[in-house]
Order: C-alpha cells, then structure tokens, then sequence
C-alpha cells in the first residue's frame, strides 16, 4: 500500500496543503498543545502589537518589524513540520479510505437475510459474503473456507484462504473475496474497524503523546520557564548598569529584543520538530508494511532488549530439505535412495520432494508413476506418523515401504517382528545431534537406513543476529523441537538462547520471567494460542494473516505477516528516539552561539565612554556588523534552522546497528558538537547577508 | 605563582584523592548497617539514641513518610534556633550579656544554619550568646550536614534497589551520620587545631592594652569544637565574623589546610561511598572525575585571573583582602573548593578577588553547588544533572533513558527540573528584585558592576545553601534577612523534596540489566557530556547577568576604570 504511493518528502500536493494546515495551526487551542512554540507565538504576537503601536503613535520602527516577522515565521515554520509529518500520513489515509466503500452488508437476522449499510453492523451481528462480494467489516470467519483479496490493506495481490477455526479465520474490513461463500461473525463495532484505525492513526488525528515524549515535553518546558526567568529578570539587571554607567533608563530593552533573546534561547528546534518526529516514526514503519497500535508501542520497540523469535520462518526456512542418505549395515546407499524416492514420489510435503530431488541428483533416480508400480500411497497421519508406499511387487507379493520418526519406524518393525539395528539408533541420535531430524527409511521388517533432513537456517541471519548483540538484543529461539536439534540449530542462526518443546504458555511464562529481570521483550505471534504471550510482550506484533485474537492481542500488526519484520520494527523504534534525543541535544547546544550574538549586541553601550562602544563589545566574538543585525541573524538563523531540519526529522537520523556506546559518540561528534559550531557559522553569514 | 604553591596545591588534591576511598568506604559500612571499628566505641550511644526518641531503626518507610520526618525535623529546628535568638538575653552562658535578636535577623540566622548555608547577616562576635552558638547553631551544624547524608542515602537506596517503596529510615540515616562520621571526625579535628593553637573556652571577652594604648576586647569562646564542624559539615558559619581569616579559628599554615581538607573531604568520599551503595565504585568514580575536572578547571581559571596583571595597580597578584599569613595561592585555593563545596567559610574577602576569580566562586554557587557540594546535598545535586544528562544524550543511543537500569520517564524529569529551576528562580527574581529597589540598592557599598557583583552572590550563595558572601552589601536588613531567609529555604527543600520524590519514584522500578545496548555512565564520554550540561543548563542561564557583573568589570579593569 503506502509503497505505491508517491509519498517523497516534496510531493507537491503535501507541501501545498502543509502550508495551508500550518497558518490553520496558529489557532492557540491547537498550539497550546506544543508549550515551547506557544510561547513563541506569544512573543510573535506581543511584538506584532508594539510593531503597530509604533505605527500609530508615529514611531514606526522597522527593526521590530523584522523581528515580529522572523517570530511568525518561527511558529510557521514549526507548524509546518508538523503539518508535513501528517500530510503524508493523510496521503496513505485517503488511499485506506478508497477501499472503505459503502458496501451493503447481508445480514443474517434468525433464518432472514436482511439488507443493511455495513456501517450499521454491530460486533456480534453474522452476515454472509460470497463471490465478487467485499467484507464490510472486520470478523471471524464461523463457517466455510474463501479465498480472500486483502490487497487493499496488504498491498499484496496473491488471495490468501480465510477458513472457520484454525489460526486463519480473520477477516478484515473493506477486503474482497474471490471465491466461495463464508459466514463471517462481526467483531467490531462501528468506526472502530481496523481500517478506521489505521486511518486514525496515520492521520495523526488521536496522536496521543507517547510516555518519552511527554517527559521530553517537560523537560523542554521546564528550561522554557528558566529561560523565560532569565529574560524576564534581565531588565532590572540592565536597569541597574544604566543607571551605573549613567545612562538613561530610557535605553533600557525593549520587549521585542527581550522577546528575541527568549525565543533564541528556549529550545524552539527540538520543540518545533518533536511532534513531527513521532508521527513520521509512525510512518517509518508503515512503510515498512507494519501498523503500530499507538506511539507508545514503537518507543517499546527501541528499549526491547530480548526477541523471542519461532524458529520456523524466522530462523529457518518453513521447510526442511533432504541432504543426505545414510544406509543401514547390508544395504547399499543406491537401495536406500530407491526406495526413499518411492515412498516419497506421492508425499507433496516439502520434504517429500526434497527427497525425490535429492534422489534424482545424486543417483539419477527418475521420477516413476505410481500407478505404473502398482502402488498406493499411504499418506503421512497423525496416529502412524509415517507415510510411504505399499507396492505389489511383480511375483505379487505386498511390500510396505515407509519412512518417518525413529519411534513410528521402531514399532512398525517390531510389528513386522523385523530388528532395529543399533547402528541406526546411533546415527538417529548423531543427527539429531547436529540439529537435523532423521527420517528414517525400512521396508516390511527390514530397516534400510536413514534420510538426512536438514533445517535450513535462513541466510544472512546469523550476521543480524550479531548486530543485534551489537545492540545490546538478546535473541531467544522458540521451537517445538527437541532440546538436542533446538541447541544444534540455535548454535548455527548464532542465537544467543533457546527454548526446546516450548509450549505457548511456556512462551508466556519466559516473558514474565524476563520482565520480572527488568528486560523488556518483543515477540510475534500468529495463533489464538499466541495471544496471551502477544498481550504481554512489550512489543507484540502480530503476522496479519494471524487469527483475530492474535491481532488484537499484539500492539502491532505486520501486514506482510512477515516474521524477520520484528527487528525492522526495533530498528525503527531505536532510530526514532535517536533522533529525539539528537535534535534535542542539538537544540540545546545552539544555545552558547546565540548568547554570543545577543549579549554583546544589547549590551554595548553600557560602561562606554563617548564613542558609544562599551566594553562588553569585546564578547562579540564573531565580529557582526551591528548591535541590530546581530539580534535579526540570531533569530533568523533559529527560524531557518527549524526548516532545515524537517527533512531530517522526517527521515530520522541515521542508524546503524552498533553499540550503544559507539552510537553515542556518533551522535555527540554530529548534533553536540555540530549544535555548538553551526550557528557560530550560520549566524555570522546571515550577519554579512544582512549588511550587505 | 612559585613551585612551592604548585606543590601546595598539588599536595592539597592528592590528599583528598588518596583519602576519598578510606573514608568513602568507612561511610559505605557505616551506612549499609555493616559491621565497622566504631561500632564497638559508639554503638551503645546509637542504640540509646533509638531508645530515647522511641524508634525501631530498622522499620524502613517510604518517600512520604521520609520526607515527612526530615520535614518536620527541620522545622523544629528552625523553630528553635529562631526562639534561642530572641530569647537570649533571658538564656544562660551569656556572660557578655549580648542583647536579643531581631526577628528578622533570627529568622535568617535560622533558616541559614538549618538549611546548612551558614550564610551570617550578622557579626557573631558581637550578636550571639555562647549559648545559641552551641545549643542552637552547632547542633544544626551537626543535623544539617547529616540531614543532607540522610537524602542522598534515600536517593542511593532508590537508584540502587528495586521494586520496592522502602528507602530506609530517616531517623537511623540521621543517628548514624551524625554519631559515626561527623561527631568522630570532629572530635579529631577539633582536637588537632587547639593543638595548633586555635581558642576553646568560655571566658569572658578579654580587653587588652595595644601597643598605640587603646584599648581592645578580644572576643573568647568554644572555637576549636564549632571550628571543626563547621568546615566537616561544610556549614561554614565562622564563630567570628573574620571566618578562617581570624587566628583564633585558624592559626597556621597546617590548620588552614587541615581545614581545607577537612571541608572537602566528605563530600568527596561521599562519590566512593556512592558507587560502592549501587554497586558500581567505578560509577562514583566518574562523578567524582567529573567534580574534580570542574573544581581544578576552576581554580586554574581563578589563579591565573588573581595573579595576572591588573592595570590599574600595575604589579602582580593584590594581597588587599586575601589572607596575608597564607599568600595568594591558599586564597584562592580556599575560595574556590569553599564555593564548590557550599561551605562557605572563607580564609580570604571574595570581595577583593579580581573579577574573573570572584565569578568563578560565583558559577561555582550558581550551577547548584555540585562541584562536591554540601555534605549529601553536592551529590543528590550533581544526581540531578546526571538524570537531565541521561535523558537528553541517552536517546541518541536509541533507547529511552535509563541510568543505573532505572528508567528515566516524566516524573523524574519533572522533579529534576523543579530542582533545578527552584534555587534559579531565587537567584534570578530576588537578584533582580534587590537591584531595581531601593530596599535593595541601598545596602550596597559598592558601585559599578561590583555592586551587582555583590548582590548576585549573596543571593547565589543563598539559593546554593554556600553561605560565604562578597562582603561589602550590608546584609543584615530586613529585606535581605527576609529575602534570602526565603531563599535559603527553598534553595534546600526546593530541592530535597523533589530529590526524596525521585528516589521514592525510582525505588518502584525494575532494574534493566545492563548491555551493550545501554548508556554508559561511567567512561569518559560521559564525564564530558555531564560537564557539558552542568554548564550548559546551569551555567548559560546567569550568563546575561553575569556580563553585567564581572565579566563587564574585569574589561572595564583592563582599561583602567574602576567604580
């Protein structure tokens, strides 16, 4: 979805509309909400204000002018950041919104199937859909199997099968399906679907502030009211020198100058920025496909220092491939891949195939009919937990041919009162060892040896896996297997724990543990059973094609149900607080340059003899041109640089998975330093601009 | 400046760097309740403490109920030390017979040596009874520097435990600090300086014959026993009104750097004590690095100022105001570690410094008195700007802020900066308000910038609990008394409560456990960024008045135009 749009930072229509929306921000309810700024929309206000006194008392002057000028310009500019930041969500928005047509419902009332607006089903309400038909509401599929097109959330074209119970009854809203006919049970009210939220949330229009950002808005508060006590007390200071230095007290600082100081001295870059930041971590990781519940969720993922991860997709690969035939004592490598090959010419599981592609490459075994054979299938079931062949052989005598676990082949040989060779135990054993699973093959009583199926381990994850050590993540690999092949594979993926038979309440219980330990903990889920462990995990997110209860449990959902999307998402999480704490450091940094422009520049006369030159003129270190353009380029270069740094604010700074430490040092060089040395150069070439 | 007063200096900070760990870690055992060689001297003494005001020590209670304890403590301190002062003339061991107090100056003196300022409107000499200095001020010199303990072991317990709402008991915290560190170390000091000559008795004033004939009343009194506490304590409210300048509080070469010593030294064992509490040593380590970067930056700064050329005399290094016994380099010296130790007591007139070195006694009151600080209360400060630190730098790690595992979130920062923005709110407003009334100008004696000078430290002495003063602003006023009684106040619990309010708010959390994914705060990056913020947020809101003050005077010297 939102990759098919045109969503680049300069995207005209979102420039044209964040304009219009940051003069409609100046309005003092919305501006409230951002302390810093309104603070500066005040002083824009009370300076307007002197500027038109001036006008009418005959005293126009233009210095103040400029200054009411840059102060709006400063709101503006902030306003615009924001504005910008929920543009683009609002494109992604209008697109959601296309696909929410007004459909009629088929509403299932007793025996009846009643006609109504799908905006008036409520949770509980059953209603029917069939071919051609879109789903008007988020449900639970309660009886038949579909195929469904869910590309209008997911972006993806490929149906996917929605079926009553199992782990794939989740239907969502505004989807279509494509053939067949299901009963789907509501299961949301009203403007509360999960489209209506995701429009919600990537308007910015229930933005609530996350708990980081609501501490950073204190803190940025807080120096507020210091800066303002500086300013505010200035004057009787001032005051004081006048009359020391005999000077009159009508020279004392105008409110326009006072107001610039506070407004360059108050941390107006990160203020302006912070909200934008949040939202345009929201839409990083739309982009990337996943929905976040709320703001809270993505600053979770940032802290999350344990994953707890399924091995199956995330680790490995879903299937397991064939590698090897290791016969048994008396029975050569070719029977062995023969008879492999034969039980498995039916089997359409991955394995299956593995093994008649493997077969094929290494001993040139074709591919043979069954039928021709004279054979039948017996597929795989849970009771035997084996599959094979049963072949009438030419001098018609039944053979059985199977493959399967160790124990199912050991009872089905001693039920043919055949041996189980030592010697295959032991190579079961060697491979279970090295994190394979042994399938092992026997014909009537006879064991012929073992098939070799590996796990393969995904490629490139091990190196994620150690950036995410890097990081201070600690990586847990849950599975089904036992403790042998769990510690061989998790040795492999370079994992740095594991769980071996886990059980989904296992799942559970090692979060609580974690959590108790001060960990916080992320994890994905698809199944109902996965619910609980997604409710508690910190970062929950959940694979769309997940069942109902698991996507409501989490607090994010992955559209691309994709399960390596849960280290993307911390990625995201991390660089977004980055990017707070770099603008903010930035912010405060710039503060020294300002002092630098200001101080001197409203002080010069004091203690001066006749030529008007006092000495704290020694302070203007950067030599600008008068006490007037010092204070316009001050505040200038504070407007322009909220401007400057929107693209940065949207795009997040950069990141690299590297330790804390290593990353620190980083961001100190870039935004400390940077902070400190960039307006030295920014204000004097406004200064030389302006006295051009 | 000789090799002599390198060697001086040098000598100084080695002590204090070689004893740090000895009694940081006397204090450790002290105040975790383990087991230490003065248990067996003073144990009974403490066991019969808690019997007497009836309490269990070891009934652990929560921030509230901490902070009420330590409130109400300190009212009835304040109380005390105020009726004491106007009732003295009617209280024995007065045998000068010195009159009442005025109220507003008993006010003062109270709130002064409560909130352990020690700042003296008054000449004590000439205004208080044997009887008030001993029963009322050396008894809050005690009980103010161990209320001070008392906080940051709250604090420390905080960082340092989890899950929990218990944070000790005040009453133990206050009897232990009291009977283990302070009243021992006293006993030794006092001890130590009547040995090198200082006074301890209770005569009469003498009146003596000078040479010229005139007669002289030399004033007597307990110097040695209030001499000790007052610099262990970092109190700083001399006996006479000369401080550490008068012989009888400091005879001697030694006794002037026995009580250097003595001023810095529990404040800076208390960083070793720290660290081994949250058990890292390596994190007090760091805070004690980043204190001592900002006290020798600052000396340096001040020495070089004090001994370069003034113009306007055209020779080196004035001795007008300094300590003549002493030379140039322990006045300084002393006037530095005495700010950034919010002692206050003074060897030499901050007044006379050359103006670079008296604004660097001033930022030195102005960031927060954190370089060491007072007893307990320089390290819940510097505490407070670790927190401002962790949460503005530790995002750009990509996590949100945490310091020793503890979450950084709304609350904490709230506190942190009602802290910080409390003794700012003093400085600036009751600064602003003295130089733009008459009530305020009036008691200057200086003109110029010199004159903001002086009322920008008394009342940044004041919001820092310091109490040294520039001299020169006649303090004793009923605005004044009232103005900076207030701000004494608030310059304490202002930030005690929010302190005590953290440590209850942090006690509740869990502790991550540390990875390569967190914010170090114990290498050298973050000594840098501490520092950075020390000055940038409590240095660059005083800057505009401090150009007003010394910086326009120490240019204005350099042409030559004095006020």
């Amino acid at each position: 979805m939102s990759t098919k749009l045109n969503t680049s930072l300069f995207n005209k229509k979102i420039l044209l509309q964040a304009t219009i929306d940051s003069v409609i921000k100046l309005n003092p309810a919305l501006l409230i909400r951002n302390p810093v700024i309104f603070i500066v929309a005040i002083g824009s206000f009370l300076t307007t204000i002197i500027v038109f006194a001036g006008i009418f008392q005959g005293n126009f002057s233009s210095f103040n002018l400029q200054i009411a000028i840059w102060l709006w310009f400063t709101v503006l500019f902030a306003n615009f950041s924001e504005a910008i930041a929920e543009g683009r969500g609002k494109a992604q928005a209008d697109s959601l919104r296309k696909n929410r047509t007004q459909t009629k419902a088929r509403k299932i009332v007793g025996k009846q199937e009643v006609s109504v607006l799908a905006t008036d089903l409520k949770k509980g309400d059953i209603v029917i859909c069939e071919t051609g038909e879109v789903i008007p509401s988020d449900g639970e599929v309660i009886e038949g199997i579909a195929s469904v097109d869910e590309s209008a959330i997911t972006g993806e074209s490929a149906p996917v099968i929605r079926e009553s119970g199992g782990d794939r009854s989740a239907v969502t809203g505004g989807t279509k399906v494509i053939s067949d006919r299901i009963l789907i049970r509501i299961t949301s009210d009203p403007g509360n679907t999960f489209i209506d939220r995701m429009i919600a949330l990537v308007e910015g229009a229930k933005r609530q502030k996350t708990p980081n950002e609501i501490a950073l808005s204190i803190l940025l508060s807080g120096l507020t009211i210091i800066f303002l006590l500086a300013v505010t007390t200035l004057p009787a200071f001032f005051g004081y020198s006048l009359s020391a230095s005999g000077l009159p007290m009508s020279q004392n600082l105008t409110i326009p100058v006072l107001i610039a100081l506070l407004v360059c001295l108050i941390p107006t870059t990160i203020g302006g920025l912070l909200s934008a930041i949040g939202i345009s971590g929201m839409d990083r990781l739309l982009q990337r496909n996943v929905i976040a519940t709320s703001g809270r969720a993505i600053e979770a993922a940032g802290d999350v220092d344990v994953l707890l991860l399924d091995k199956t997709g995330t680790i490995t690969l879903g299937n397991r491939m064939a590698t090897d035939f290791i016969p048994a004592d008396d029975v050569t490598i070719e029977e062995l891949a023969d008879a492999a090959q034969i039980s498995s010419l039916s089997d359409e599981t991955p394995e299956g195939r593995s093994i008649v592609i493997l077969a094929k490459e290494k001993f040139g075994i074709r591919g043979r009919e069954v039928l021709h054979l004279n054979a039948t299938f017996i597929p795989f079931s849970a009771q035997s937990r084996m599959s094979g062949v049963d072949i009438t052989s030419n001098d018609g005598k039944l053979h059985q041919i199977r493959k399967g676990s160790s124990e199912a082949i050991r009872t089905f040989i001693q039920n043919n009162n055949g041996f189980y060779p030592q010697v295959v135990q032991d190579i079961v054993t060697s491979l279970s060892l090295q994190g394979a699973t042994p399938l092992v093959v026997a014909e009537d009583n006879k064991i012929l040896g073992v098939v070799h199926l590996k796990d393969i381990v995904k490629g490139g994850i091990k190196q994620r896996f150690a950036e995410l050590r890097k990081m201070g993540i600690k990586t847990v690999m849950i599975t089904g297997d036992n403790p042998l092949t769990a510690a061989a594979i998790a040795a492999e993926a370079g994992v740095d724990d594991f769980m071996a038979e886990a059980k989904p309440e296992d799942k559970l219980q090692r979060i609580r543990t974690e959590q108790t330990n001060g960990h916080l903990v992320g994890m994905i889920g698809d199944g109902t059973n996965d619910a609980p462990a997604l409710a508690q995990a910190d970062v929950g997110l959940a694979m769309n094609t997940g069942t109902q209860a698991a996507r409501e449990a989490g607090n994010m959902v992955d559209l691309d149900s994709n399960p390596t999307k849960l280290i993307e998402v911390v990625e995201v999480g991390k660089q977004l607080l980055m990017t707070r704490g770099a603008l903010t450091t930035f912010s405060i940094a710039n503060d020294v340059a300002k002092y630098f422009a200001i101080i001197p520049a409203i002080a010069i006369s004091l203690y001066s003899n006749k030529t008007g030159i006092g000495p704290l003129s020694a302070l203007n270190v950067m030599d600008l041109g008068s006490p007037q353009s010092a204070i316009l380029s001050a505040i200038i270069f504070n407007a322009l640089i909220i401007i400057s740094l929107i693209p940065l604010a949207l795009k997040g700074v950069r990141y690299k998975p590297v330790s804390a430490n290593t990353a620190l040092s980083r961001n100190l060089i870039i935004y400390g330093l940077g902070g400190i040395i960039i307006p030295f150069i920014g204000i004097k070439l406004i200064d030389i601009l302006i006295n051009l | 400046m000789t090799t002599l007063d390198y060697l001086q200096v040098i000598l100084f900070l080695a002590l204090i760097i070689g004893l740090t760990p000895v009694l940081g870690n006397f204090m450790f055992k002290v105040f975790s309740g383990e087991k230490h060689f003065m248990l067996p001297v003073l144990g009974w003494l403490e066991k019969l403490t808690y019997k007497f005001i009836k309490i269990k020590p070891d009934e652990e209670t929560n921030w509230k109920k901490y902070t009420l304890g330590l409130l109400i403590f300190n009212f009835i301190g304040l109380v005390f030390v105020f009726l004491i002062q106007v009732f003295q003339a009617y209280l024995p061991m007065n045998p000068d017979h010195l009159p009442n107090v005025s109220w507003h100056s008993a006010f003062n003196t109270a709130a002064s040596f409560v909130t352990n300022t020690n700042w003296q409107g008054y000449s004590g000499e000439i205004t208080l009874s044997y009887f008030v200095q001993m029963i009322g001020l050396a008894v809050q010199n005690f009980v103010s520097a161990a209320t001070g303990i008392a906080v940051l072991l709250a604090l420390i317990r905080g960082i340092a435990r989890k899950t929990t709402d218990k944070l000790g008991n005040f009453w133990t915290d206050l009897t232990r600090s009291t009977l283990y560190v302070l009243l021992p170390l006293s006993i030794l000091l006092a001890i130590a300086l009547v040995g090198q000559g200082a006074i301890q008795n209770f005569k009469h004033y003498e009146t003596v014959q000078t040479l010229q004939g005139a007669q002289q009343i030399i004033p007597m009194g307990p110097v040695a026993s209030q001499e000790a506490i007052k610099q262990l304590g970092t109190n700083g409210g001399g006996f006479f009104n000369a401080n550490d300048a008068h012989p009888f509080e400091s005879p001697t070469p030694f006794s002037n750097l026995l009580i250097m010593f003595a001023l810095l030294i529990i404040p800076a064992s208390l960083t070793y004590t720290y660290g081994k509490m949250v058990g890292s040593v390596r994190q007090g380590w760091t805070i004690f690095t980043a204190m001592m970067i900002l006290l020798v930056t600052g000396l340096g700064i001040s020495l070089y100022a004090e001994y370069s050329t003034n113009p306007i005399f055209g020779h080196l290094a004035l001795m007008e105001g300094k300590e003549t016994r002493f030379g140039i380099t322990n006045s300084i010296l002393f006037s530095v570690i005495t700010t950034d130790v919010s002692c206050g007591a003074v060897n030499a007139m901050h007044d006379s410094l050359s103006p670079i070195s008296g604004m660097i006694a001033m930022i030195n009151l102005m960031l927060g008195e954190v370089i060491f600080g007072g007893v307990g209360a320089g390290l819940y400060g510097m505490v407070i700007f670790i927190i401002l630190t962790v949460f503005i730098a530790g995002l750009m790690v990509g996590r949100s802020p945490e310091y020793l595992g503890k979450k950084i979130e709304a609350f904490e920062v709230q506190m942190a900066i009602i802290a910080v923005l409390l003794p700012n709110f003093v400085i600036l407003v009751f600064a602003a308000w003295a130089s733009a009334s008459n009530a305020g100008l009036s008691s200057l004696n200086n003109s110029g910038p010199h004159g903001l000078s002086e009322i920008l430290y008394a009342f940044s002495s004041a919001a820092g609990n310091n109490g040294s003063a520039f001299a020169g602003l006649n303090a004793n006023t009923v605005f004044y008394n009232l103005t900076l009684g207030f701000g004494m106040l608030i310059g304490r619990f202002g930030v005690i409560v929010p302190v005590l309010a953290i440590a209850g708010s942090m006690a509740k959390k869990k502790i991550t456990p540390l990875s390569a994914g967190t914010f170090r705060t114990d290498n050298s990056l973050f000594i840098a960024l501490l520092i950075g913020v020390i000055l940038i947020v409590g240095g660059l809101t005083h800057f505009p008045a401090l150009s007003l003050g010394p910086i326009v005077e120490h240019f204005l010297m350099n042409n030559g135009i004095t006020f």
